[in-house]
């Protein structure tokens, strides 16, 4: 036990003392808000200096009205079509709506004409305004008070609200939950990926070095093994640590600078790309409401669980590849049954799994080890019934032990072979060998 | 110190050992010879319990091979590393330290050999800014750190020039004198005459010969011997290929079914013997003859 601590100690010192893990560690949080930042800037300046577009209306109904906005002015004329047409080459005018004389059943006709093309906003601007006319104007004819049909008009949000077993509820929101389902998966298969690389990278130094024949007259080889895995996974939650402090800090700070009243919350998945349109104020308080909802006690362990669960079971995986080959580029024939799974968890998070949380696939995804860190990360936020959360917690625990023990029979030979390449038959008869 | 009895090892169908018996006696230096791929290094490995033996006995000092006689080896393989981008002292640190050795004991360790060794200017230094070596002198402290009872040498000469062959040289000769046992497998035979107190042969699995150095080379007179002689009083037989040089006549007999008192008293009736030598073989001359005969088996 003593020398797996010496092992862990080495690992982790060695690699947390390297001045490119300190870049790394430092300069990606920075990435974030730098992004953000760019963002945010490119939307004010937008906003700034943005142009008043002014549009031509020409309304053979004298029916329409439309409402200025801070992007768009429309002015009302009873210019010809030609003579519209020609401001709009000119440049006189952003661009043209037509509206010819319609009959209200069946309105045809309407056209923009334009010197680009329109944006999809001011499109669905103009549609939703002239609908909503003609409809009251339907609604009129047939003999409805128009006071009446501004009373009767109501905005309508549904508010979903999750109940649990021991009959609490919360407010949930699929944004708030898909955004944390994508940022933890995406964390768990970014950490497996790159660290188990990193103990197939030591072990075949070790090996390549023949370091392994001096290490291995010390401690035994699943000592030196566990003590690598367990090293390096220490070196993983320093760096995540250290990024999640970071990346609260400077973001807090960059928005402070901004002076933009942009909650930390909406500016990560700005920042993300994740939602193109800001939500209004109004709806801030729920999202808090859902931020509220959210068990973080819950979210964080069973994060931590399925981050260091994942890790554990294809860290040993990495560690068994590493020390069947000589060099880095010979593993790549191994590679396969560990990026596959890990593939299929990684597109079947964004395909099953955030997509409907409780469909079949998602529940198998999330059930199976190999795929379980990731899918479940999808899933967690939006409340995972007791059983199928312990159920694949057990799973993924009986996963990472027999991944373990093959590893480690492939392993304690491995280490010691040199000068022949092994094929996935040599592998198994050295895990069925006793040594 | 160590005694093995029938050791087996097999891998598959390749039997590395067949019944190997050897016994190592306190405080000697035991060459153990063979060609490459004899079985050696299985023998090696086994005893530093890197793998275990299909069958047979392996006891130290009366106890059966275990766990905790690891802090009591040292072992220096052939093929060998160090991490190339540690410091000399935390790599030395790190190896004693695995080897059971508290944190203090090793520092105050590590500095002394550093001394001793002339190596202090180095210990900030990454094992990829040394030599080669320097790198192997770093490598041998760092197997002799804790004070092995018994220490095993695999090739230890390889890759050290002869001015620092001669340091390992005498560090063993040192470490000897101290009372530790040395197995020390090496194919450089001037090397075993010089150090070895024993030796064990290995070829194909089986151990073929060993003995102390001199029970060995007397097993295997050639029955030589080298003859000068002077004021000849007959000239000598032809066939004797006698060659002269200031009025001296040296040449070579087989002993061929005679004693060598019987010859001697043949010599003596053709003149004056100033020198009757017996050929001793070199320890290169035994390997290769049994090397060569065991494979004509």
């Amino acid at each position: 036990m003593n020398k797996i601590w010496l092992v862990i100690q080495r690992e982790y010192l060695s690699r947390v003392k390297k001045k490119s893990f300190l870049l790394a560690t430092l300069l990606t949080p920075l990435i974030f808000p730098a992004i953000m930042a760019i963002f945010v800037w490119i939307a004010v300046e937008e906003k700034e200096n943005q142009a008043l577009r002014i549009i031509e209306v020409v309304d053979e109904n004298n029916l329409f009205f439309l409402e200025s906005s801070e992007q768009y002015a429309f002015s009302f004329s009873s210019r010809s079509v030609e003579e519209a047409k020609d401001l709009v080459k000119d440049g006189d005018r952003y661009g043209f709506l037509y509206i010819p004389k319609i009959s209200l059943e069946s309105p045809d006709g309407i056209t923009y004409y334009g010197e680009e093309n329109p944006n999809m906003n001011l499109i669905s601007y103009l549609e939703n305004n002239l609908k909503k006319k003609i409809e009251d104007q339907r609604l009129y004819e047939s003999g409805v008070d128009p006071e009446i049909l501004s009373k009767i008009r109501t905005s309508v949000d549904v508010k979903a609200i999750t109940l649990d077993e021991t009959g609490g509820e919360r407010v949930s929101d699929a944004t708030v939950n898909y955004a944390i389902g994508f940022v933890a998966g995406i964390l768990i298969y970014m950490f497996i990926f790159i660290y188990g690389n990193q103990i197939m990278q030591g072990v075949i130094e070790e090996k390549s070095s023949r370091i392994v024949e001096i290490l291995v007259s010390s401690l035994r080889p699943f000592q030196l093994m566990m003590g690598k895995i367990v090293g390096i996974a220490a070196v993983g939650l320093t760096q995540l640590l250290i990024w999640i402090v970071l990346i609260g800090t400077l973001t807090t700070l960059v928005t402070g600078i901004l002076g933009m009243q942009m909650p930390q919350q909406q500016a990560m998945e700005l920042a993300q790309g994740e939602m193109t349109q800001a939500i209004p104020d109004s709806e801030m308080g729920e999202v808090l409401a859902v931020i509220n909802g959210i068990d973080f006690v819950a979210l964080v362990s069973s994060f931590v669980f399925y981050f260091l669960g994942g890790y554990l079971l294809y860290g040993a995986l990495f560690a068994g590849i590493g020390s069947a080959v000589e060099a880095p580029s010979d593993a790549q024939q191994f590679m396969l049954p560990v990026t596959i799974p890990l593939i299929v968890a990684y597109m079947g998070l964004f395909v099953f799994v955030l997509q409907d949380p409780n469909s079949t696939t998602s529940f198998w995804l999330s059930i199976i080890p190999f795929t379980s860190p990731i899918a479940m990360m999808g899933r967690i936020s939006y409340g995972v019934p007791f059983w199928e959360l312990g159920l694949s917690m057990g799973l993924l625990i009986l996963g990472f032990l027999g991944t373990t023990w093959l590893a480690a029979k492939i392993y304690r030979i491995g280490i010691l072979m040199h000068g022949t390449k092994p094929s996935y038959k040599t592998l198994w008869r050295w895990v069925k060998s006793s040594y | 110190m160590l005694e093995i009895e029938k050791l087996n090892k097999s891998y598959g169908p390749n039997r590395a050992l067949t019944d190997v018996d050897l016994f190592v006696p306190k405080g000697v230096i035991f060459g153990l010879l063979g060609p490459n791929g004899a079985g050696k290094s299985t023998l090696i490995r086994i005893i530093n319990q890197i793998i275990d033996a299909d069958s047979g006995l392996i006891r130290i000092e009366g106890k059966n091979l275990s766990p905790s006689h690891i802090s009591q080896i040292g072992y220096l393989p052939e093929e060998r590393g160090l991490y190339k981008k540690m410091k000399v002292w935390d790599q030395m640190l790190y190896f004693a330290r695995l080897k059971g050795l508290s944190q203090s004991e090793a520092k105050k360790r590590i500095s002394y050999w550093l001394e001793k060794m002339d190596m202090i200017s180095w210990r900030e230094k990454k094992v990829e800014d040394l030599s080669k070596g320097m790198a192997q002198k770093v490598q041998f402290i760092s197997t002799i750190l804790h004070e092995p009872a018994l220490l095993i040498l695999d090739e230890p000469f390889s890759g050290f020039d002869p001015v620092n062959a001669e340091i390992i040289k005498d560090q063993i000769i040192e470490l000897k004198k101290k009372g530790i046992t040395v197995i020390l497998s090496t194919h450089r035979m001037e090397s075993v005459e010089l150090l070895c107190d024993q030796v064990a042969m290995i070829n194909k699995s089986r151990k073929i010969l060993d003995g102390t150095i001199k029970e060995v080379k007397k097993s295997y007179r050639p029955d030589i011997f080298h003859i000068t002689m002077e004021q000849l009083q007959v000239p000598l037989p032809a066939n004797w290929n006698a060659s002269e040089e200031d009025g001296q006549w040296h040449f070579s007999l087989s002993l061929a079914a005679k004693t060598p008192n019987e010859l001697l008293t043949e010599l003596m009736t053709y003149g004056q013997v100033s020198r009757f030598q017996e050929q001793v073989p070199s320890m290169e001359e035994i390997f290769i003859h049994q090397v060569k005969s065991s494979a004509h088996e």
